[in-house]
């Protein structure tokens, strides 16, 4: 079918604001009289506070108020985390806010406090919290995690000393889930690579911290916050300020970057309404450093794990047996831990499987989901041994992928219970960019030596869920004839906000110069939506922007046919008017059937309301009720399985094997991402995807300092993410363009998975100019391929966390 | 035994002396604080069960310590896009404040505050510097052009401007002022740069949406234009 907008490029409402520096950021929040807010974060691991001295505080010129831990909503769960806590289980933690006339002011106070904190056990490494008598991170609790109950669990010193220095030891697990027969699977297996590994943990390092600002007036607060999702986050920081939704006013238009880390609400962006609350409504601006951004951020989660694969002559994965400690940071977390087994299930589409997980607490930084969480780290530890098994059945690296990669739209099964997916389309993506790349022919050059660098050669696969279904759709049509699309989603960077919006055009027809965005802040009379995070913008968005256009539609009909005569059945949309089918001169223009809309009342101008729409979008529809004619309705349309976003990466590099620097000469993605909306935009998520996951493959990483317990890659430099030095001159992409079954229009979400396959493209690279050589360790740093290249021993023990 | 400085809270940590045990084997390098001298007296009172207070964390405090130069403002003359204001400054406070937080042109970043990221970067004179790593003293002689000074007066889009909204280059945005501002720069001193010209111009602004290519593509596209 021919669109007259999906799948063409457009300029984003908001990407002008961007080059010009209009565009506002929570940091960005000016008001007269404005207190600044800083925070004293936790100078240890794990402490009890004994006792807060604000005497000298309140000394400092310009002071002006302190909040406690005591005067906040604290979590009920002891896995939960705290706005301020008088227990700290992580350094950085914020145990109290003091307000001044300045930030320096505010800074000064902060450190003019005397916070007598008592040393309590602490553990950075999950393996050591497990041992017999290991540490806990939380008093009497090592052990937690979605849909596990939070325990003390220890290892025997058996079960220590049975794995030895080398290999995972294979504990009581807290999560345990298997299909298929294994032990079968690995009798009839012609190869079996058994291998332990470890994934390190990596800060988001959104380049805008987490600042926030707020203030009260009329009975209401108003919050400035960073986040990825509008509608969203409304709910979640409501009840951290402790009012109800509709107390809360929330402007969040733009987000400098969130990765996963500001996927919602946090603790911290609740910090400055409780503060302006106690200066009765005083506006307070929450600058956070750079620093505080990191102790305070989230993090990915790290991994120390261990896999035995099976597969038969021609590749085919006949078992796997995985294994996954989760380091869990000092919260419930994320559930990295599931998607690793999942991820493996949808990539490899093994015939018997067995998941074991056991997420453990540390004292580190709280750990959130970022972009592919536990999908991304599977696709690194997993596919250098997909390439392991293919070097030992003398079979070429992407026939063996092949082999098991889910192709041909539906078919594919899903996790445990083995259930369907809506499309998937890894082998195509396998194909099409093997062409692209010529890895046939190019990757004979692997191994091939010149002077000091020797050439490399790697495929990459990853999978994340994209898309969700349930949300609501909000738009109207003024009688001035111009389209609103209410949307709820947030601006993550992505521009999908307006992409998804692009559907309701669609839909309806319309010119997009004649479309108004209404996005970015509750004001702006939001629908209930889904956030943007987990790659499910593109599936559900566009699916709620389809069922509020239909809705439209069928008014806009009806409309016609009681003003002009006629059914309904027999209007059709054409050119922004709704025209009898067969004779086009009778009809009425959109902005004409607005005003007839408003004049009717009723379901047609928002006065009357479905049923099964959200409260929040309730509130939004009567706000804008008898302004035109409205268009709201949730998305029931059917939903029968998961939805799979999935691609395929092909990577070149250089391995200079003198200085263990890594070149990366070409890079080539294809994405299954359903019907492509937007290709610019698309392009830009594969090649900002392949950058991030650039760094994740070789040189971010959390470094915890086991003796003390402090983070020491705090700062970029220390945590290096990618700059313009380490880009490919090629970054070639494609998508392989074919409909999502579940979608009205065939879209689905993609933005995970584009990290993931060229993390672990460059990594099986990286090994494969090394003559195959696994590192079961990432990222995979300069000093690694120096001693490999060398022969020389790693300087770490194999499980060892928080190596640099 | 190794000696150790006074604490200084803007030197985090450095590398310590690689450590070695009996028997001769390496322990895995670790950083350590500048500070604490007997790594292991912590964790050795930590396992025999007694309770310390925290004061053996007290210089490790995540805050700066408060400063002690509460030094009176002092008048400046400061010429940012083109208009002269007189305003009252302290001498420690950096341009990225000034320029944020006194004139309220927000359009400048402060991505690190450390001189890592390249998000504050403004022009002085013809050259790019990192404001929050100037003070605002040293530049009150320079003319400061921001990305609020980068359009044209009747708001036209500059060049560089332009091809980043036509490449999609800016992706969450918050990078972009200092982006700009770097691209704009460069093809000042260098109209028709190489691409490899291009990438090492801009290395001192990082992205962490990785939109570097489509920042390129820009530069390139701008120069064309130029
Ligand atoms: S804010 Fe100045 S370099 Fe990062
Ligand atoms: S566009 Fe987000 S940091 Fe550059």
């Amino acid at each position: 079918m021919a669109y007259k907008l999906i799948g063409k490029n457009f300029t984003p409402p908001d990407i002008e604001a961007k080059v010009t520096g209009a565009a506002t950021y929570a940091e960005d929040f000016r008001a007269d009289g404005m207190a600044h807010v800083k925070f004293y974060g936790s100078p240890m691991p794990h402490g009890r506070v004994n006792n807060i001295d604000l005497s000298e505080a309140e000394k400092v010129p310009g002071f002006l108020t302190a909040l406690l831990p005591d005067e906040v909503k604290q979590p009920e769960s002891p896995v939960g985390q705290a706005i301020l806590s008088d227990e700290a289980v992580y350094f950085g933690q914020p145990i109290l806010a003091i307000a001044a006339e300045t930030e320096q002011a505010a800074a000064d106070a902060v450190a003019a406090v005397r916070v007598d904190m008592e040393l309590l056990p602490f553990v950075t490494n999950p393996l050591e919290s497990l041992q017999p008598d290991g540490p806990n991170a939380l008093n009497g609790i090592n052990v937690a995690g979605q849909g596990i109950d939070f325990q003390e669990l220890k290892w025997s010193g058996r079960d220590f000393a049975l794995a030895g220095e080398e290999t995972l030891p294979l504990g009581t697990p807290a999560l345990e889930w298997s299909f298929g027969d294994i032990e079968a699977g690995f009798a009839n297996a012609a190869v079996i690579v058994e291998e332990s590994f470890v994934h390190a943990s990596n800060a988001h390092h959104a380049m805008e911290p987490r600042s926030a600002a707020a203030y009260w007036e009329g009975g209401k607060c108003h919050v400035w916050g960073s986040t990825q999702s509008t509608a969203f986050a409304q709910p979640g920081l409501a009840n951290l300020i402790g009012i109800s939704p509709s107390e809360l006013v929330f402007v969040s238009e733009f987000c400098g970057g969130g990765f996963g880390g500001k996927a919602t609400t946090y603790p911290l962006m609740a910090l400055p309404a409780l503060v302006s609350r106690k200066l009765n409504g005083r506006p307070c601006l929450l600058r956070v450093s750079r620093n505080e951004e990191y102790n305070n951020g989230y993090a990915r989660a790290g991994f120390q794990g261990w896999a035995k694969l099976g597969f038969n002559n021609e590749g085919r994965m006949l078992a796997a047996d995985i294994y996954v400690v989760q380091d869990l940071g000092s919260t419930s977390g994320f559930p990295d831990f599931n998607n690793v087994g999942s991820s493996a299930i949808i990539v490899f589409q093994p015939e018997a499987i067995r998941f074991r997980a056991t997420p453990v607490l540390t004292n580190t930084v709280p750990k959130g989901a970022q972009r592919g969480p536990g999908e991304n780290q599977a696709a690194n530890m997993l596919e250098p041994l997909l390439d392991k098994a293919a070097r030992e059945l003398g079979i070429d690296r992407l026939a063996l992928r092949l082999a098991n990669a889910p192709g041909g739209g539906v078919g594919a099964k899903y996790g445990p219970d083995q259930g369907p997916v809506t499309s998937a389309y890894l082998r195509e993506a396998l194909e099409k960019g093997a062409e692209a790349f010529n890895w046939e022919e190019r990757s004979k050059q692997s191994g091939v030596r010149n002077g000091s660098k020797v050439r490399g050669y790697g495929i990459g696969q990853a999978y994340h869920t994209a898309g969700s279904n349930g949300f609501d759709g909000l738009l109207r049509i003024t009688p001035d004839g111009i389209l609103h699309v209410h949307t709820g989603v947030g601006n993550l960077g992505t521009f999908s906000y307006a992409s998804t919006s692009r559907i309701a055009a669609e839909v309806l027809g319309y010119d997009w110069d004649r479309v108004v965005l209404e996005y970015g802040g509750t004001t702006r009379h939001l629908p209930w939506n889904l956030g943007q995070f987990g790659s499910n913008t593109n599936f559900t968005m566009t699916r709620t922007n389809y069922v509020a256009a239909m809705d439209a539609a069928q008014k806009l009909k009806e409309i016609a046919a009681a003003t002009l005569g006629g059914n309904a059945e027999d209007y059709e949309l054409k050119e922004e008017r709704v025209v009898k089918t067969g004779d086009e001169s009778v009809g009425m223009s959109f902005a004409e059937a607005a005003q007839k809309a408003i004049e009717t009342g009723g379901r047609y101008d928002g006065h009357e309301l479905p049923e099964d729409i959200n409260p929040m979008t309730v509130a939004s529809a009567s706000a804008i009720a008898g302004t035109g004619l409205i268009g709201v309705a949730k998305d029931n349309l059917p939903k029968e399985g998961t939805v799979p976003a999935l691609a395929a990466a092909f990577v070149e590099v250089d391995v200079d094997v003198e200085t263990g620097k890594v070149d990366i000469l070409d890079y080539h993605c294809v994405a299954d991402c359903g019907t492509v909306i937007h290709p610019m935009g698309l392009a830009a998520q594969v090649r900002g995807g392949a950058v991030m996951g650039f760094g994740l493959a070789t040189s971010e990483r959390h470094v915890y300092d086991p003796q003390y317990g402090r983070p020491n890659a705090q700062s970029l430099y220390q945590a290096k993410p990618k700059t313009y030095l380490d880009i490919p001159t090629q970054m070639g992409w494609s998508a392989v363009d074919l409909p999502d079954s579940q979608n009205p229009l065939g879209m689905k979400g993609i933005g995970e998975p584009l990290e993931g396959a060229a993390s672990s493209a460059l990594i099986t690279a990286i090994s494969d100019a090394l003559g195959g050589h696994l590192f079961n360790r990432t990222p995979v740093v300069t000093d690694m391929i120096l001693n490999a290249a060398e022969g020389r021993p790693q300087s770490h023990k194999p499980l060892a966390t928080n190596t640099v | 035994m190794t000696k150790y400085g006074p604490y200084d809270p803007t030197l985090d940590y450095a590398p310590g002396p690689a450590p070695t045990r009996k028997g001769g084997g390496v322990e895995t390098p670790s950083w350590k604080p500048l500070h604490m001298s007997r790594r292991n007296f912590l964790r050795g009172v930590v396992c025999s069960g007694v309770v310390i207070g925290g004061s053996a964390y007290l210089f490790s405090t995540t805050t700066p310590a408060r400063s002690d130069t509460r030094a009176v403002e002092r008048l400046v003359r400061l010429t940012v896009n083109g208009r002269t204001h007189s305003i009252e400054v302290p001498p420690n406070e950096t341009l990225a404040h000034t320029i944020r937080y006194r004139l309220g042109l927000t359009g400048t970043k402060i991505g690190c505050n450390q001189g890592e990221c390249g998000a504050c970067t403004v022009l002085a004179g013809d050259t790019t510097i990192y404001s929050c790593s100037t003070l605002t003293h040293r530049v009150r002689e320079v003319d400061i052009t921001t990305v609020e000074g980068i359009a044209g007066p009747d708001g036209a889009l500059h060049p560089v401007q332009q091809a980043f909204i036509d490449e999609i280059a800016p992706q969450c945005g918050f990078c972009t002022p200092g982006q700009v501002v770097t691209a704009v720069a460069l093809l000042k001193k260098n109209p028709k740069p190489t691409i490899e010209e291009a990438r090492l111009a801009m290395s001192g602004n990082l992205c962490r949406c990785g939109a570097y290519d489509h920042y390129l593509r820009g530069i390139m596209k701008a120069a064309e234009r130029v």
